[in-house]
């Protein structure tokens, strides 16, 4: 019998498992952040639980934390008692905290693959919806709420239902490998599918434009899985895969002998089926921004803000959305994209602060300017990121393009700490979700990759960033 | 958890697609450290003006509705974000149901944690409802909806359903194949992250 890649990973993870009942997963890597854990913990204390596999799991600080100046105290009363709280929590129950000096801190997403925590063929959760970041290494990995937190500390299991399977087939090549990029591919595949086309499905990236990508640009596509829907999607590990984790702080000691295990077992099956199957060639991808107040609403840059029949195509719930949509964003149907200027750009969050993500941005901002009437800034994905984006002067090549140069977090991505946006502000955001509200009440998101960004920052207006390079 | 008992009460009609956990419950408030109080915060910048004040058109506002246990809304709710805090904002402001044509997995999970029921019913049956202003009766362990004369079945996972009804603790019943886990472990080789 064949087997998709999924369907291996949770074979392997199944405890028990009943004629229609959820089964019983094995947790194989539990990370955990400020926001999502104190309850969790404090059910533990009432119930004089212990946490069952402090090898298996590891803390940071991503949320809240200021991305200002870390030897100056924080202004925010609540984030400092909940930062606290996580050191508290981890202190008492023993568990691996990478705190808020320390030089491995940063978004959880961004930390795990970099320390080689995130292995292909486990599973992993993280009470925070972008955990499907991981799943680019093979790796079933997925988010959790609160309960679910405090249900894998004290068991290191889930009681799961089986997701059903979906293939993403991505063919071709893209038509401009550095303007093109992963963003615009997960983009336009969610303006396809729609954001609950993956709901109660595993994705699982495959073709050889998934191959293409460097690991970096994979994790930016397997991230924004939950756009879709979905609470995971992955991709087959490869050579790419191998390297990427080799020698890092974390890699198992076995790792050559887990790489030839690896090799020989974590892939879909030829001939494998898959519940549901989706195909796009990304020859024909442009540079996408979104316009609306969801994940699904994505203009190629080329491309007008449509009307809301035009959208919604007949469909009354999507009509009456994209209307709320542009009343909230402030747009008129049969705008150019590029006629839409800007106030802010954020190139940051787990989606797009990754090495690669800051050095293309870069490369288009050097010996340029950002636009008088636009404030820029870049939150490296984690300190670690910033380090070795300061080892190439990167850091420079942003500040003295009037970039703000800030600490890791997880920042305006969300605004839980002081980075937000004014009410009513336009912000260029290189984020995962342009709902209302999310960088800050009344501020107006458009998503888009870095190198966009980066160039509607200079321009002060949205630019098909093709014409940059 | 307290179990699951028969609700009996109006719905309140919220026809709203694609409601994330965003909106329930906004970023601001998730930095508290207890499960409780996230009740008057629910929907807060569709709820309130930025001064403070309540918005007089807004369904959560109206008098009407203040003791009605049910939210009847559209498909993709509780999408976004995984914030736990989104289901125990809509539970502490009294919503023990949720009624829609497709939850967000997520959401859908994290409701059953807390003594909610998400029910998936047909769009039809959904355009019915959001019409209805009587009273209705609720009925998990019978799996069904009364609106006066007709009523409505409802699927649910039977698993569910039990936990849902007897109020069970998820982590004691997995402690008692505490045996299994351990098996699990022996015979499988788990990576530990600190060699």
């Amino acid at each position: 019998m064949t087997e998709t890649l999924f369907e291996k990973i949770w074979n392997s993870h199944v405890v028990v498992e009943k004629e229609n009942e959820p089964s019983l997963i094995y947790i194989d890597r539990h990370l955990i952040h400020e926001v999502t854990s104190p309850q969790a913990f404090d059910g533990l204390r009432v119930n004089h639980r212990n946490v069952r596999r402090r090898d298996l799991t590891v803390a940071t600080i991503d949320h809240n934390v200021p991305t200002t100046d870390r030897s100056l105290p924080m202004i925010d009363e609540t984030s400092s008692t909940q930062i606290k709280t996580l050191e508290k929590n981890c202190k008492d129950f023993g568990i691996k905290l990478f705190g808020i000096n320390d030089p491995n801190q940063g978004i959880v997403h961004v930390i795990g693959p970099q320390l080689g925590i995130t292995l292909p063929g486990s599973t992993i959760v993280c009470g925070d919806s972008h955990t499907s970041t991981q799943g680019a290494f093979g790796a079933f990995a997925f988010g959790i709420g609160t309960s679910e937190v405090e249900h894998t500390l004290a068991t290191q299991t889930l009681w799961l239902e089986k997701p059903k399977t979906f293939e993403i087939l991505a063919t071709g090549k893209r038509k401009n490998t550095f303007a093109i990029t992963s963003k615009d591919i997960i983009l336009s595949i969610i303006k396809q599918i729609g954001t609950d086309g993956g709901t109660g499905h595993v994705l699982e990236y495959r073709g050889n434009a998934i191959s293409d990508l460097s690991m970096e640009q994979r994790m930016t596509i397997c991230n924004m899985s939950i756009e879709a829907g979905s609470r995971a999607g992955l991709i087959a590990p490869d050579e790419k895969t191998f390297d990427y984790l080799n020698n890092r702080k974390y890699t198992p000691k076995n790792y050559d002998e887990l790489v030839d295990d690896w090799k020989n077992n974590l892939m879909s099956d030829t001939n494998s089926k898959f519940d549901k199957s989706f195909t796009i060639d990304v020859e024909k991808i442009e540079p996408q921004v979104s316009w609306g107040t969801n994940p699904a609403m994505v203009s190629d840059v080329t491309g007008k803000i449509p009307t809301p029949e035009d959208f919604g195509q007949n469909n009354e719930i999507q009509i009456e959305s994209a209307k709320k949509a542009l009343l909230y964003m402030d747009l008129k149907p049969d705008t150019p994209i590029v006629e839409i200027s800007i106030d802010r750009v954020f190139i940051g969050s787990c989606t797009n602060a990754r090495l690669e993500d800051l050095k293309d941005a870069a490369e288009i901002v050097k010996g340029k300017t950002v636009n008088s009437e636009v404030s820029a800034m870049v939150v490296p994905g984690s300190q670690m990121v910033k380090l070795e984006a300061e080892k190439l002067g990167l850091d420079k090549i942003f500040k003295d393009a009037n970039f703000e140069w800030r600490e890791s977090g997880c920042s305006m991505c969300l605004g839980m700490n002081p980075d937000i946006l004014k009410p009513g502000e336009r912000c260029a955001s290189t984020s995962n979700r342009n709902f209302e509200g999310r960088q800050g009440s009344g501020g107006r998101t458009h998503l888009v990759s870095p190198v966009m960004a980066a160039a509607s920052a200079i321009a002060g207006h949205f630019v098909d960033v093709r014409e940059w390079c | 958890m307290k179990p699951f008992t028969k609700i009996f009460s109006i719905i309140t009609p919220f026809d709203k697609a694609n409601v994330d956990t965003d909106q329930i419950i906004p970023k601001q408030f998730l930095k508290l450290i207890t499960k409780s109080g996230f009740g008057k915060f629910l929907f807060y910048d569709w709820r309130f003006n930025h001064d403070g004040q309540e918005k007089s058109d807004f369904i959560l506002n109206d008098s009407k509705y203040h003791d009605s246990q049910i939210l009847v809304t559209n498909e993709n709710f509780g999408c976004g974000s995984s914030r736990e805090h989104a289901v125990w904002a809509l539970k502490d402001f009294g919503f023990n149901a949720i009624i829609s044509p497709s939850f967000a997995d997520i959401f859908y999970s994290n409701c059953f944690k807390n003594g909610v029921l998400p029910i998936i019913l047909d769009i039809d049956e959904i355009k019915k409802l959001l019409q209805y202003s009587d009273k209705i009766e609720l009925d998990l362990d019978s799996q069904k909806i009364t609106c006066g004369d007709e009523i409505i079945t409802f699927k649910i996972d039977s698993h569910r359903k039990i936990r849902l009804l007897e109020g069970l603790d998820d982590i004691d019943l997995t402690l008692k194949e505490d045996k299994k886990i351990e098996y699990f472990e022996r015979n499988s080789s788990r990576v530990s992250i600190f060699e």
